[in-house]
Formats: C-alpha cells, sequence, structure tokens
C-alpha cells in the first residue's frame, strides 16, 4: 500500500481516470464541436499511449447487463401524448437515414430512393423530407445530383464497409473517394478484431485519420456492437471513437445479427451523456438495423429522452439507418390526422 | 448544433407523456362487503362498519364490515371444522390442485386485481400490474407443486400440518401478502383466518370471491376485515388458532410476541426493516442509480425491506448523488392509474404524518433534504421522492424505518466499515451490494447481517427463493422450501 502512494508523483503522473474527468466536468450546455480545443485538451492525454488508453477504457465504470437490460424494458412501456405522438412521427421521419447498401445497388435503385427522401409521402407535402440518404461511395455523385438543392444529406458508408477488413491505405482511400464525390457525412466502421484483441491504439487511430480524411464532412464511427457483443465493449468503444473525434456513433452496419437494441442504444447514450458532461461536446447516436415500425421508433426517442434528454431529439443528434420504417411512420402519421389506417398501397415503394 | 445544413426545423414541442390510465371500469365495486366466513360472505355480528378510501383522491370506495370478537369466534371454528374434517385429511395432490385453480384464476383476473389493488392501495399500476400481481399468482403456483410433495422437503418422513393459521398482513402489499401466508399454510394442510389491514381489504375479499369460484371447500379459508386492534388481536390471541403468522411493524411484532409467551402457538414474525444498499467505487453505475432508485422509491419506499440506507463509497459520492438527482428529476409522480407513473400515494393519512414528522426530525438534526421540483395533487396522500445527504449514522432518519420515498445517503471508505456500518442497525432483512467484484459480494454477504443480500439488484422476489429478518426485522421464512417449515409441525 505504501510503496504504491509513495510511487504516485505529486502533480499528476498518468492520464485521468473516467472519475478524475467527471471531477473536472464542465457544465452541460456549451455545445462544442468534438475534436475542438476543448475537447482536445481535456482528453489529450487519455491517448497518449496504448496503456493509457487501455487504462482509461478499463477504468469506466462497467455495465451490468440484467440491470441495463431491465431498464431498457422498462422504459419501452412508457405511452407518448397524443399531441407529442404526431411530432414524434414527424421528427423520426426527419431523423431517418434512408438507407441501400446491396450489392445489386445500381443508379436507377439509388435516384429512386432520394426521390422518396425528398418527399416521402407523395400525397402529403406536409412530410418533411428525411435527413439523409445511406449509400455506398461509387453511388454518392448520383445521390448528390439527384439531392441537389434538396437539403437531404448524402452519407456514404466507407472504410471497406461493413468488415473493416482492409489496410488502412485502401480504408482512407475510399473515404477520400467518397468526400471527392460529394459525401456531406462518412459512415465508417471501426476493426472490430483491433477492438476485441485489445489494440485500442490502432483503432483510436483510424478514427482520427478518417476523422482528418473526412474534411468538412461528418464522421458517424459505426461500432458494428454485434460483434463487440458485452455492453462494456460498447462502452469502451464508444468513448475511443468520441475520443477519435466521432460526430456520431452508430450501432451497426446492418449486416450482422443483432444489429441496433433498445439496452445498446441506452448504453451508447449514456456514453455520449457522461462524454457531454465531461467535455461539453455534444456527440449523435445513430441507431441502425433492425427497425421497422413505428413503434419501436417511438421506443428509442423515449429512451434517448429519458437518457440524455430533449437536446437530442433533433436530427442533428439522433438518426434511424432505415428503410422499411419510413413508410409505417407515413402510415401511422396518417393514422393520427385521419383516424384510419391507409393501405400498404398507398405508400410508394422506394 | 454543428450540423448546420440541416437548417428548416420545425418548431419545437414538448415531449410529453400521455396520462395512460387503466379503465377503472373493469373492476366492480361493491358498495358494501361482508365477511367472508365458513366459504359465503355474511354480515357482522355486531353490526359494525367502516370506510376504505382511495389514497389518491381520499374518495370512499366501499364500505367494509369490521369484524367484532363474535365474528372472530365463527371464522376460527368454521376453520377448525375444515380443518378437522376435509382439508387436512385430503391428499397433497388433490389439495394442489385447488391451489393451482386459485392460482389460474388470479392470473385470469389479474387488470381487475390490479386495478383494485391501485385503487386501495395507491401504488403505480406498473407495479401491481408488473410485480404485485403476478407474484401472487406465482406463490400459490409454487406451493401447489410442494402440496402432495411434502415427504421429500426435508422435514421428516410424515410431516403434519400445524392446524388453523391466524394470519395478519399489512397494506403495503395487500394481495401479495395474502399469497405469501395463504399459499404454503394450504399447501401443508392448514386452514386460515386472513386479517388484511384496515386500509386495505379489497384486494383480500376480491381473492375470497376467486377462493369461492375455485370451489375451495367451506371454512378453509376465511377473511375478516376491520382493526387491528379488535379483530386482529382477538384472532391471534383465540384458543382455536394454532398458528399466527404477522407481517407489519416490529412494534406490533413485539407486543404480539409477548401477548403470545407461554401459550405454545406457533408464531412467524416479518417486521420492518432499515436497509443498506451499498455502492462501490467499481460498480456499474448506471444500473447502481437504477437499483437505488427502484430500492427505496419502488412501492413510494412502502417496503419492509426497502433500501433506505444509501451506503456510497466516498470515492464516487458525489457522481453518485449528482446523478442520482438527475435521475430522480425524471420520475413521474402522481395518479396511480396511469402506466406512467413511477411513485403513487402514500397509503393513508397516519402513515403520510408519521413520514413528514421522520423528516421533519432529519432536517432539524442537521441533514441536508433535496427533493425534484414535482406538483403534488392537492388531494389525497402524496410525498415527494427525497434524499438526505450530510447524514450520520446517529440520526434518527438512519436508524429508524421511514416506510416512505425517502433516503438517507452515507459514506464509507472500506468493505470493513461499509459492512460496520450496514450492520448498525436494530434491523437485519435485507441488503444491496454494488460492484463488479464477484469475490467481494460473496464476502459481503457472508459478514452482512440481513436475511435477504440482493447483489447488483435490488428489490427482487421470487417464490422459490426464502425470506425473512434477523433480530428486530422478526423471524421465519417465507418462500422456498423454507416456507413450509412455518407451516409444518416440525
Amino acid at each position: 500500500m505504501d510503496s504504491e502512494a509513495m510511487t504516485t508523483v505529486p502533480g499528476r503522473s498518468g492520464p485521468p481516470g473516467w472519475l478524475e474527468l467527471q471531477r473536472t466536468s464542465r457544465p452541460l450546455g456549451g455545445a462544442v464541436a468534438a475534436g475542438s480545443s476543448a475537447v482536445g485538451e481535456v482528453l489529450a492525454e487519455v491517448g497518449r499511449s496504448e496503456a493509457d488508453l487501455r487504462r482509461f477504457l478499463h477504468g469506466l465504470p462497467g455495465v451490468d447487463q440484467v440491470g441495463a437490460e431491465a431498464r431498457a424494458a422498462s422504459l419501452a412501456t412508457r405511452s407518448i401524448k397524443t399531441s407529442s405522438k404526431l411530432w414524434a412521427l414527424e421528427m423520426a421521419v426527419r431523423m431517418i437515414d434512408l438507407t441501400t447498401l446491396e450489392g445489386a445497388d445500381t443508379a436507377g435503385k439509388v435516384m429512386s430512393l432520394c426521390a422518396k427522401a425528398r418527399r416521402p409521402d407523395p400525397a402529403d407535402a406536409a412530410v418533411p423530407p428525411v435527413a439523409a440518404v445511406c449509400i455506398y461511395p461509387d453511388l454518392v455523385p448520383v445521390a448528390k445530383r439527384a439531392l441537389a438543392g434538396s437539403g437531404v444529406a448524402v452519407a456514404s458508408v466507407a472504410t471497406a464497409f461493413p468488415s473493416g477488413r482492409a489496410s488502412i491505405a485502401v480504408k482512407l482511400a475510399d473515404v477520400r473517394d467518397a468526400v471527392a464525390g460529394g459525401a456531406d457525412e462518412i459512415d465508417m466502421v471501426i476493426d472490430r478484431g483491433a477492438f476485441l484483441s485489445g489494440r485500442y491504439g490502432l483503432v483510436l487511430e483510424e478514427v482520427q485519420a478518417v476523422k482528418e480524411a473526412c474534411g468538412q464532412a461528418h464522421l458517424k464511427v459505426i461500432l458494428e456492437t454485434g460483434e463487440l457483443v458485452t455492453y462494456d465493449n460498447v462502452r469502451r468503444a464508444s468513448y475511443l471513437a468520441m475520443v477519435g473525434g466521432a460526430d456520431f456513433i452508430k450501432t451497426s452496419t446492418g449486416k450482422v445479427s443483432p444489429a441496433a437494441t433498445l439496452p445498446v442504444a441506452l448504453v451508447m447514450l449514456e456514453a455520449v451523456r457522461d462524454f457531454a458532461e465531461i467535455t461539453g461536446a455534444f456527440v449523435g447516436v445513430k441507431v441502425a438495423g433492425g427497425i421497422r415500425s413505428a413503434k419501436d421508433a417511438l421506443r428509442y426517442l423515449v429512451v434517448v429522452n429519458e437518457t440524455v434528454g430533449e437536446a437530442w431529439l433533433d436530427p442533428s443528434l439522433f438518426r434511424f439507418g432505415a428503410s422499411s420504417l419510413l413508410n409505417d411512420l407515413l402510415m401511422q402519421r396518417s393514422k393520427q390526422l385521419s383516424g384510419a389506417y391507409a393501405g400498404r398501397e398507398d405508400f410508394s415503394f422506394e | 448544433m454543428s450540423n448546420s445544413y440541416l437548417t428548416d426545423q420545425p418548431e419545437h414541442v414538448v415531449w410529453e407523456y400521455s396520462p395512460a390510465p387503466e379503465s377503472r371500469s373493469i373492476v366492480h365495486l361493491q358498495p358494501s362487503y361482508g365477511l367472508f366466513i365458513g366459504g359465503s360472505f355474511v354480515e357482522p355480528v355486531d353490526g359494525n362498519t367502516y370506510r376504505t378510501e382511495n389514497p389518491a383522491t381520499e374518495e370512499v370506495l366501499a364500505e367494509i364490515a369490521a369484524a367484532g370478537l363474535g365474528d372472530v369466534d365463527r371464522a376460527v371454528e368454521a376453520a377448525g371444522r375444515a380443518q378437522k374434517t376435509v382439508w387436512g385429511p385430503m391428499p397433497g395432490a388433490e389439495r394442489a390442485k385447488y391451489l393451482f385453480r386459485i392460482a389460474r384464476i388470479i392470473q385470469e383476473r389479474s387488470r381487475e386485481l390490479a386495478v383494485l389493488e391501485s385503487l386501495d392501495n395507491g401504488k403505480p399500476i406498473r407495479e401491481s400490474r408488473d410485480v404485485d400481481v403476478p407474484l401472487a399468482a406465482a406463490h400459490f403456483f409454487y406451493y401447489a407443486g410442494w402440496a402432495d410433495k411434502l415427504e421429500h422437503a426435508g422435514f421428516g418422513p410424515h410431516p403434519s400440518p400445524i392446524g388453523v393459521a391466524g394470519q395478519v398482513i399489512p397494506w403495503n402489499f395487500p394481495l401479495m401478502m395474502a399469497a405469501w401466508k395463504l399459499a404454503p399454510a394450504l399447501a401443508a394442510g392448514n386452514t386460515c383466518v386472513l386479517k388484511p389491514a384496515t386500509t386495505t381489504p379489497l384486494t383480500a375479499l376480491l381473492l375470497a370471491e376467486i377462493i369461492q369460484q375455485a370451489d375451495l371447500p367451506p371454512g378453509v379459508v376465511n377473511v375478516l376485515t376491520g382493526a387491528g386492534s379488535v379483530a386482529g388481536a382477538a384472532l391471534v390471541a383465540h384458543p382455536g388458532i394454532d398458528k399466527v403468522a404477522f407481517t407489519g411493524s416490529t412494534e406490533v411484532g413485539k407486543d404480539l410476541q409477548r401477548a403470545l409467551a407461554g401459550k405454545g402457538k406457533h408464531l412467524t414474525l416479518e417486521l420492518g426493516g432499515k436497509a443498506a444498499n451499498i455502492v462501490f467505487e467499481d460498480a456499474a453505475l448506471d444500473q447502481a442509480i437504477e437499483g437505488i432508485v427502484n430500492g427505496i422509491f419502488f412501492n413510494q419506499g412502502e417496503v419492509c425491506c426497502a433500501g433506505s440506507r444509501l451506503l456510497v463509497q466516498e470515492s464516487i459520492a458525489d457522481a453518485v448523488v449528482e446523478r442520482l438527482k438527475s435521475r430522480l428529476s425524471t420520475l413521474r409522480v402522481g395518479d396511480p392509474l396511469d402506466k406512467n407513473t413511477d411513485l403513487g400515494a402514500i397509503n393513508n393519512a397516519d402513515q403520510l404524518e408519521k413520514i413528514r414528522s421522520l423528516v421533519e426530525e432529519g432536517e432539524a438534526e442537521g441533514a441536508v433534504r433535496w427533493s425534484p421540483s414535482c406538483a403534488l395533487p392537492e388531494h389525497g396522500y402524496w410525498f415527494p421522492p427525497t434524499v438526505f445527504t450530510n447524514v450520520s449514522p446517529s440520526q434518527s432518519i438512519a436508524r429508524e424505518e421511514i416506510f416512505g420515498p425517502v433516503l438517507s445517503v452515507l459514506t464509507f471508505r472500506t468493505p470493513e466499515e461499509a459492512v460496520a456500518k450496514a450492520n448498525n442497525t436494530t434491523y437485519g432483512l435485507s441488503a444491496g451490494v454494488w460492484t463488479e467484484k464477484g469475490s467481494r459480494i460473496l464476502w459481503m454477504a457472508q459478514h452482512l447481517r440481513a436475511g435477504v443480500v440482493w447483489a447488483n439488484t435490488f428489490n427482487r422476489f421470487d417464490p422459490t427463493s426464502p425470506f425473512g429478518g434477523y433480530r428486530e426485522s422478526g423471524f421465519g421464512r417465507e418462500g422456498g422450501r423454507h416456507g413450509l417449515a412455518a407451516y409444518l409441525d416440525v
């Protein structure tokens, strides 16, 4: 005990631990973009060396699986007021990254997706456009043309999506290609192999390198939580991505099952909340894969509201990566307005 | 926000949860209720009645019979006869069928029971629907399984029932406590006279109706409503009662034990508590916060095993208290029948007064009181979720059972100190330990003097798990195989 105490140099020798950061945290409210100097100051030391990074990530409070799942299940029973529901359904539409990520994607498919994104309900111009379309890099120029002037962003997956198994040079080339094509947002994947084998520094460096390659484009970092498996890993990966400069952290590629789940979203939102307390920076969360019904979407919004608060109920801080969800939201919205369900055929195929 | 390209945002609307009330119409309240004796509802001999009210609104729900000495005689006699002639001699497998039937009817009528429980008790429908009623059914299912296997329960080859059980239960979990008492007693071959709490008789009376519906032989279960000082006292002292089971305050429990000394009656007591919920610095923090909230605000803190003393390691005390406060700001206090409600009404005016006076005492003794800003309804009995910091172990809010939504926060530095502080109480019902370290959980469980130790959770109940206390929290166990011992002549 004593000898241990002796080695602690007055001042400080190591990087700040999580608790220490909590103590020196800034009050919430002053939103600062991630990667700015304020964040940099606080977190610069965290990623100084592989050992420091590891110490920091393993010093984060753990997540109890049973407790996290129970909390998510209990939030799923909340019901939303009818007047708020219409607002929430429209908000969910505005939060959608309308996605197609298939080998069979063509320019034609992407153009029809973009048309749907601009005007989700042809019968009702009051329906707002979605946040973005999400596609493979080679189709970015097609989408960019189709969405010109619409306010809908073009998001492109990159970094050897979905596996991420390529050299960093290839990954960065992938990113630069998408950005050059006009992508407003880049959805990268982390190197899960490196993460699971404990090479956190490698994961962090990749996020930082991609962030730099993004330039003005916003960076979403896909954790692929279905491959990380434990909630502890999800929390650590969330911090890694945020320290690396992510504007958004995203659950999944949609290619691995399970994709987004309510407890995973809860854990990520808690990480985002804590990160904001420490640094003042608001990082967004995107849930992707498996969210098909309006009911599911509203449950996520309840968890967002209860965990990080109303500030995050905005497309700049919360997104759904989905395709079929949109039509269910439209159907529920028209039901709220007219009192009766419309048929599936009343809504367009994207 | 940084994503400036998203400019055309509609006007912000405040996010609101809908008052989603469970429909009252499922419950058919009668204007008045009689006593359940010998298989039918009868008028009390003296004709005395009282009113039961909805604590959330102070609205009168029904007129209830107040049992007198004559009624106690009748009920005990009916139970004695049923025990000797029908229920005692009946093969266990046959008794099991009745218990399974009761369990199934509880499930079938679960919505009705849940709404009635919330009306009469004031607890949120989320809890009566998801905890009280399912657990009541589960207890009947569980003990139904034991009824034909008593000789394998570890109490000798021919365990015999005790006889007639007089059971007095509290108002905090009216239906669930009735199930905890009746199910093991009936499985073991005893007959019962149940005295529900004065302020919460309605679900016990609905259970009596369910018992009728299940065709239980007359007299096997009798329900006497009325005052504890009259019906309760006469019941436990009655010479025809062989076994007394009481759940309630330590004060009454002590009186009961004095009154029964030397009378040769079997006795089990489940009394008060002042449980420590111990959070170590390596705990899963977000889940620990949920556990603290569930530990003390579940059922408005009107739980004998509530985690009313938060013992938090000093190194994380500030972070925990800060997070706890921001979490409490999201708690929803109000209409118990609203499905979004987290905290309902205090069950009765006396209890509210007791909470108020203890809280005032805490403030006077120098502890710092905090509550989130929340509007309380005008009518009914309400108390906001309350947290005391700067609490020292000698203060009354750290020692006395408040039985309300009031948490006292204390700190510790080492596991030894945590155990010493946790055990520094006259009670010993439950405790909670929050740490990611498995070995520490086991070490703590060994050293905590409490009947139940929860690890990384709190207020979890299961019919297979024995529940009961040490010292002034009482003796005897309910639930599990151990729960049978209280109703067998062993």
